[in-house]
């Protein structure tokens, strides 16, 4: 993978932190009085506000999408979590839309959630932050829209759990998008999905760093938590060849099923071995000193209680019956955290409930992960049919013109 | 315009839902989008073809057809298009059933393999009939299931299903009298509009 330069990128991008101050009451009946949403804009809204497009993040992403944050940090710092889509010419292309990312409430990377200071005690929130749920998550973003005088969105697009979102936005704002993307996402989780959370929260809580959540007051952090969490997260976004294939390379012949050795040897210890081990050592690790744990363990809860047709008798195509907007689902061929049928799960409600959708499935071995990668297929896909958002965007542009 | 368009976009009515199996680049919806405003859905699985639907606007699915059409309602869809795929697919008579199980009206086009110029050939040079029209050796083609008008004819009857509109024509999809006559002999492509 080539790393994006300042030239194809978005180039430096300045986050901004929004403030509410209306009451924001959750889905489990409690109430964040007020709260910040940082942001990242890239692009430029047009006249009549018609290109905006909301990108919503997966588990430990945030509002920095695309581009970077600083002309230092170029050279040694990694571009936005998807800037592979999003930029000048693009899947998802700055030239033509205002793009809008955020970092989730509950989330750890500037906006409201456990590491913010509570009001009533000035202590940081901690486990007292609430569970925000999907639902929870787009009502804010409506109000961000209203903020930025986004009445409708061109396009909501979202990977994994921000395909969630898009799924959520369809349902509870029908009229406020025009496209919706979803990629490698799942109408809800599956049991095996809950139980790989599940042991995510236990690894986290039994570290003795944890101190019921309020680890910030001890001065320290469930750092072996977190990092076996993220270990066993990692394992899932990752396919079996993938893994082959990332620690394979020393084999000549290619068929050692991705054994390297990671010093040449075997130890005949317990200590590292193999390449696959200290690789995901080193990936936990370096997560858990930039994420919160706490954020972890919330938004692991809002992944497993997402499931719209709770409202709809347990009918999801029942849920699919307002409104108008387009659908375009993807998936990749070696996802098994949300494989292909699950995402056909969407398109065959999308389809009985008599909406328009396009469905893209991607060969790839990039596993879950592929969504963040730069597949060919798959961001010629995307860009295919963004062009046509883009068209819609600057015909009503057009129209508008005529008509004043 | 393909000649056989032509013909076929006579029998969808305008502001109807079209489901075209194996819609190619699209331009048969985008077609029928422009001149009868309809509700389009293609299915295909050539990638090229997929992105060129995207590029259009055209909703397209990425779906098997040999996998089935489960995922369709009954009577999800008022014209259920199959237009040259037939003799491609791995069980035509249940995919005939599913596309009038999904749709009130059916048009299925499929090249007549008793066709004058293809018993000839056969009888002439006794090999498997290779034309430009059909360009494929026996071991590529992806014709795995040739039928003739009269094999068609007979599995409607089989099967009770309503032949509301036939059309036998040449490889220009032009009609002549001679096909009038004996379509099964002189017709090259059929076009069959069917239902319940």
């Amino acid at each position: 993978m080539t790393q994006s330069t300042l030239k194809d990128s978005v180039g430096i991008v300045q986050p901004q932190c929004i403030h509410f101050d209306e009451a924001l009451t959750l889905r489990s009946g409690k109430v964040i009085d007020s709260y910040d949403l940082m942001i990242e804009c890239y692009g430029e809204l047009n006249a009549d506000k018609s290109n905006a497009i909301l990108i919503c993040h997966a588990l430990s992403g945030d509002h920095h999408a695309a581009g970077f944050h600083s002309v230092d940090g170029v050279q040694d710092e990694k571009p936005g979590w998807w800037d592979n889509c999003i930029g000048p010419g693009k899947a998802i292309d700055s030239n033509n839309f205002f793009i809008v990312s955020l970092n989730n409430l509950g989330g750890c990377a500037g906006s409201t959630g456990p590491t913010s200071i509570n009001p009533a005690n000035g202590k940081p929130f901690g486990p007292d932050f609430p569970i925000v749920t999907v639902r929870d998550w787009v009502n804010s973003q409506a109000r961000l829209a209203d903020y930025l005088g986004i009445e409708q969105w061109a396009a909501i697009v979202g990977g994994s759990l921000g395909g969630m979102q898009v799924v959520r936005w369809a349902i509870s704002y029908p009229e406020r998008l025009r496209h919706a993307i979803v990629i490698a996402a799942a109408p809800k989780l599956s049991a095996q999905n809950i139980a790989f959370n599940e042991v995510a929260r236990q690894s986290i809580t039994s570290d003795p760093d944890f101190h019921q959540g309020r680890y910030y007051e001890h001065n320290t952090y469930p750092k072996k938590g977190l990092t076996l969490a993220r270990m066993i997260g990692h394992i899932t976004y990752l396919s079996d060849s993938s893994m082959r294939d990332k620690f394979g390379k020393d084999s000549l012949t290619g068929k050692n099923f991705g054994r390297d050795l990671s010093t040449g040897k075997l130890n005949f210890g317990f200590d590292v071995d193999f390449q696959v081990e200290s690789y995901l050592q080193y990936k936990g690790e370096s997560f858990s000193g930039n994420f919160d744990a706490n954020s972890y363990l919330l938004i692991t809860k809002t992944l497993d209680y997402f499931d719209p047709a709770v409202d709809y008798d347990g009918d999801l195509g029942k849920a699919f019956l307002q409104g108008n907007c387009k659908f375009l689902v993807v998936s990749f061929s070696s996802d098994w955290r949300f494989p292909p049928e699950r995402s056909r799960e969407i398109v065959n409600t999308l389809l009985k409930a008599n909406r328009q959708v396009s469905y893209l499935e991607i060969e790839s071995d990039g596993g879950h992960d592929a969504f963040l990668l730069p597949v060919p297929r798959y961001l010629e896909g995307l860009s295919a049919y963004l062009s046509v958002v883009a068209n819609e965007s600057a015909t009503s542009r057009e129209q508008d013109d005529h008509a004043s | 315009m393909r000649a056989d368009v032509s013909i076929i976009k006579d029998w969808i009515e305008p502001q109807s839902r079209v489901l075209d199996l194996g819609c190619g680049d699209g331009s048969f919806l985008t077609l029928l989008k422009q001149e009868k405003n309809i509700f389009d859905c293609g299915l295909d699985l050539d990638q090229e073809n997929i992105t060129k639907c995207l590029l259009a606007g055209i909703n397209v699915i990425e779906q098997d057809l040999d996998k089935g059409l489960a995922n369709f309602s009954d009577n999800s869809f008022d014209t259920v298009l199959l237009t040259q795929t037939l003799q491609a697919v791995q069980k035509p008579d249940v995919l005939v059933d599913e596309m009038l199980r999904i749709g009130k009206k059916c048009i299925i086009t499929f090249p007549n393999f008793a066709y004058w110029r293809y018993r000839l050939y056969l009888i002439s040079k006794g090999r498997m009939p290779v034309s430009t029209y059909i360009p494929f050796e026996w071991y590529n083609t992806p014709n795995i299931h040739f039928c003739t008008i009269k094999d068609f004819d007979s599995l409607c009857k089989e099967k009770s299903i309503k032949v509301l509109n036939r059309t036998v024509v040449d490889d220009k999809y032009q009609n002549s009298s001679l096909m009038n006559i004996d379509p099964n002999f002189f017709g090259i492509n059929a076009i069959y509009h069917i239902s319940r």
